[in-house]
């Protein structure tokens, strides 16, 4: 059913056709009106869940890794600092191979504390074995909970599963979103039936000390399952559509308009909407400019990055976070890696930054990014930089 | 595919940290045994069992010869002897 | 309880630890129907080393300080089941895991009403890196963060009143106990697990290797800490002191020579009053002294 919705609403209403068991949030900007509305859900006896309000993200995290551990559906939310105050828990809930699902309103991290978007706070839990998915409008992310979660806990992953949406541009921002019907979700997504559970019944024991005789086989058995899933994602998407009839292809990446594409701009989010227009509007004046919107950055489709853009010339990759100190942004380290020692490459890939703590990416910002990409290889380009900000003392 | 990750308690046999003792061992002497089961509440291993007076008994391949069932047993029927003695029972 | 071991043996703790035996006894008085949250620590390492357990319960550890949040987490799954009536809830940890570094979590549970039973297993030091002092370390206590020297006596803060703490959150169920007590402390397991709502038990356990006495001893000096009123056994409901264990007080010292980590403060006269202050004051507190009760009831 189409309904006219915040995307942070959206979520909360798909969540709650996900029927959680145990739900658990602490507030934070731009992540409160998805657990504010899911409250409101189970206050108002719309789903049975146990909401359970918390003291910090750290115990937010802990609650749905113990509820999970119970054999129970469970849901968190998060955002910026609260995403990194629960990333100790983060990699615990990967290591336990926990299916929890949680939503990341992006936002950058301090200092300076900035409330506004960027994807840094996802972005560096890249290494914590969690599946990532991004979503570039909030049909996207209503669609890619209910795949979050059918992928999560198929027996053959057991792994937690992040949405990311971009803070305030998705979570605050108005859209006709396509509902699906419970009796759709059902469909799709079956009771969760958990591979192990604490069970007084079966008592087993979770959460061991794995000495250098077994540690190393824990991290194997995650690394070999992101890999995997590259494979059984594409599967679900077409789950998916027979279900509810979107087409998400493999669910890996987004080509467009790429096939014949002099200038590939590579992005994920909600900037991808943004690049889609300057793209019409070059290819409308007949210049070959594609899009390569990465939807799953954990793990990361090297191979369909390389059959989509080995006959590129040349790429921009466009980052809205930093690995400071690195010689590229993060998601440009992948799409070169994705290119290392192959025969077929584009003669250049290089990697711009914008959009950091909220600063719009317009579509002069995206213009400038393609006026940018010549045949000289750029790296951390940052585009929209204000120059005069920059001065030798603090404050200036 | 998921590695080391959990442990059904039935197929635990825990470690033989019996191996541990170097000085002394209890021996239980089943003599003035009046079956009030300190000993077997106290030890820190739970590898002492007994019902009746007079039975009760450790496990030495998990007993790490602590001490605490001899100190603890009121009527001084168990008594720590020299690991080296070969005196089991 | 038949012949099932709920805690079995072939952990690697070391000979005479005090809190293998209490959480031996807590878990049998607990029962099989039982589902335990344990923080890291001692317990943790010694109990579940890949791919032995210790444990014939279902049992979860994650992480340092949220074995509270983990617990909070499993009881709402079960309140979500419906299998919360039939099936306890224990979370425990030891003195750091409780008293520092998880105190919010804790705190958190406890506000929150869950209904869970959490045990501090209370051996006074982060024994597990290597007794390093934590917030229940005994004022003047030698150990190796808080090391006593020509300029210090060692730990320089009392113990944090952890049962305090919980108590003003205003909980129906607060009690101390002792691995000097062993049926005591089967007993107020039993009793904590049959209120609802959260409950706060500290145990006093000592640790032969971090406190420096002999293996046997552990039950010798677990029961001269209670006696000379340094370790008060409390019990609390709906805020009400219901229970203590009564005292003929003997002099600390009396407990302080039996441990190594007290040993410089035997021929410091000036810091064994203050120590002995402490004691009185529990004593006078609680009303510990044997004669006291006699006369005013």
């Amino acid at each position: 059913m189409k309904q006219f919705l915040e995307g942070s609403y959206a979520v909360a209403e798909v969540i709650k056709l996900c029927r959680p068991g145990v739900i658990s949030a602490y507030p934070i900007t731009p992540q409160t009106h998805i657990v504010e509305g899911l409250a409101q859900i189970v206050a108002d006896g719309e789903l049975n869940s146990q909401f359970v309000n918390v003291e910090s993200e750290h115990s937010a995290a802990s609650v749905v890794l113990g509820g999970s551990a119970a054999g129970v559906r469970v849901y968190t939310a998060s955002s910026s600092q609260g995403l990194i105050l629960m990333s100790e828990v983060i990699f615990n809930i990967a290591g336990m191979r926990l299916p929890v699902v949680l939503t990341c309103a992006n936002r950058s991290l301090s200092a300076p504390i900035n409330i506004w978007n960027d994807q840094q706070d996802s972005v560096s839990l890249r290494d914590a074995g969690w599946v990532q998915l991004y979503a570039e409008n909030n049909q996207e992310v209503v669609d890619l909970h209910l795949i979050a979660y059918r992928l999560g806990e198929d027996k053959s992953v057991m792994l937690p599963v992040m949405v990311c949406m971009d803070g305030f541009i998705l979570t605050h921002g108005m859209e006709v979103v396509d509902m699906p019907e419970q009796d759709k979700v059902d469909k799709f997504l079956p009771p969760y039936k958990p591979l192990y559970k604490l069970d007084p019944d079966e008592p087993l024991s979770m959460g061991l000390l794995a000495d250098p005789g077994y540690y190393t086989e824990t991290r194997f058995a995650i690394q070999e399952t992101q890999k995997e899933v590259l494979k059984f994602l594409p599967k679900i998407s077409e789950e998916f559509r027979n279900v509810f009839g979107r087409d998400y292809r493999d669910c890996l990446v987004e080509e467009y308009l790429t096939e014949d594409a002099e200038r590939v701009i590579v992005a994920m989010g909600s900037v991808c909407g943004t690049i889609k227009k300057v793209v019409d509007d070059f290819r409308a004046k007949g210049k070959k400019v594609g899009l390569l919107k990465i939807i799953s950055f954990r793990p990361f489709p090297y191979a369909r990055v390389y059959e989509a853009l080995k006959n590129v010339p040349k790429v921009a990759v466009l980052d809205k976070s930093v690995s400071l100190g690195g010689m590229a942004a993060p998601l440009a380290l992948e799409v070169k890696a994705a290119f290392c020692g192959k025969k077929k490459a584009p003669k250049i890939i290089s990697s711009f930054v914008a959009g950091l703590g909220g600063r719009d990416i317009t579509l002069d910002s995206v213009r400038e990014v393609l006026k940018k990409l010549t045949a000289k290889e750029v790296n951390l380009e940052y585009i929209d930089l204000k120059q005069e900000l920059l001065k030798d003392e603090y404050g200036g | 595919m998921f590695g080391p990750l959990i442990v059904k308690p039935q197929k635990s046999k825990g470690d033989n940290t019996g191996a541990w003792r170097i000085q002394s061992r209890p021996k239980f002497l089943q003599k003035d045994c009046i079956a009030c089961r300190m000993c077997l509440l106290v030890c820190p291993e739970h590898c002492i069992s007994g019902k009746e007076k007079n039975t009760y008994q450790t496990d030495y391949n998990y007993c790490k010869g602590c001490g605490l069932c001899a100190r603890i047993c009121p009527k001084k029927d168990i008594e720590m002897v020299e690991e080296s003695s070969g005196d089991k029972q | 309880m038949g012949d099932r071991l709920l805690y079995k043996p072939g952990h690697t703790a070391c000979a005479g630890c005090g809190q293998a035996i209490a959480a031996r006894l807590v878990i049998e008085a607990a029962g099989p129907n039982t589902i335990i949250a344990n923080n890291t620590g001692c317990l943790e390492v010694f109990t579940t080393r890949y791919p032995e357990s210790a444990w014939d319960v279902p049992w979860i550890h994650s992480l340092f300080e949220n074995c509270a949040a983990v617990a909070s987490g499993i009881e709402a799954a079960l309140k979500y089941l419906g299998k919360k009536d039939s099936i306890n809830v224990i979370a425990q940890a030891g003195d750091g895991g409780t008293a520092d570094i998880g105190l919010q979590a804790l705190s958190g549970m406890l506000e929150r009403g869950h209904d869970i039973l959490y045990v501090c297993y209370d051996n006074e030091a982060y024994m597990n890196t290597g007794i390093q002092r934590s917030g229940l370390t005994p004022y003047d206590t030698n150990t190796t963060t808080s090391p006593a020297g020509s300029k210090s006596a060692g730990n320089i803060r009392p113990k944090k009143p952890m049962p305090e703490i919980a108590l003003a959150h205003g909980i129906p169920y607060v009690a101390t106990s002792s691995a000097g007590y062993l049926q005591d402390i089967q007993r107020k397991v039993k009793k904590a697990l049959s209120i609802k709502g959260p409950k706060y038990m500290q145990i006093h356990v000592p640790c032969p290797l971090g406190w420096r006495h002999e293996s046997n001893l552990t039950m010798d000096v677990a029961r001269l800490a209670v006696e000379t009123g340094l370790y008060p056994l409390i019990e609390y409901e709906n805020g009400a002191l219901i229970g203590k264990r009564q005292i003929s007080p003997k002099p600390v010292e009396e407990y302080l020579k039996t441990q190594g980590r007290f040993k410089h403060l035997l021929n410091n006269p000036a810091e064994l009053k203050k120590v002995q202050e402490i004691a009185d004051n529990n004593i006078k507190k609680y009303g510990l002294k044997v004669e006291s009760q006699a006369s005013s009831s």
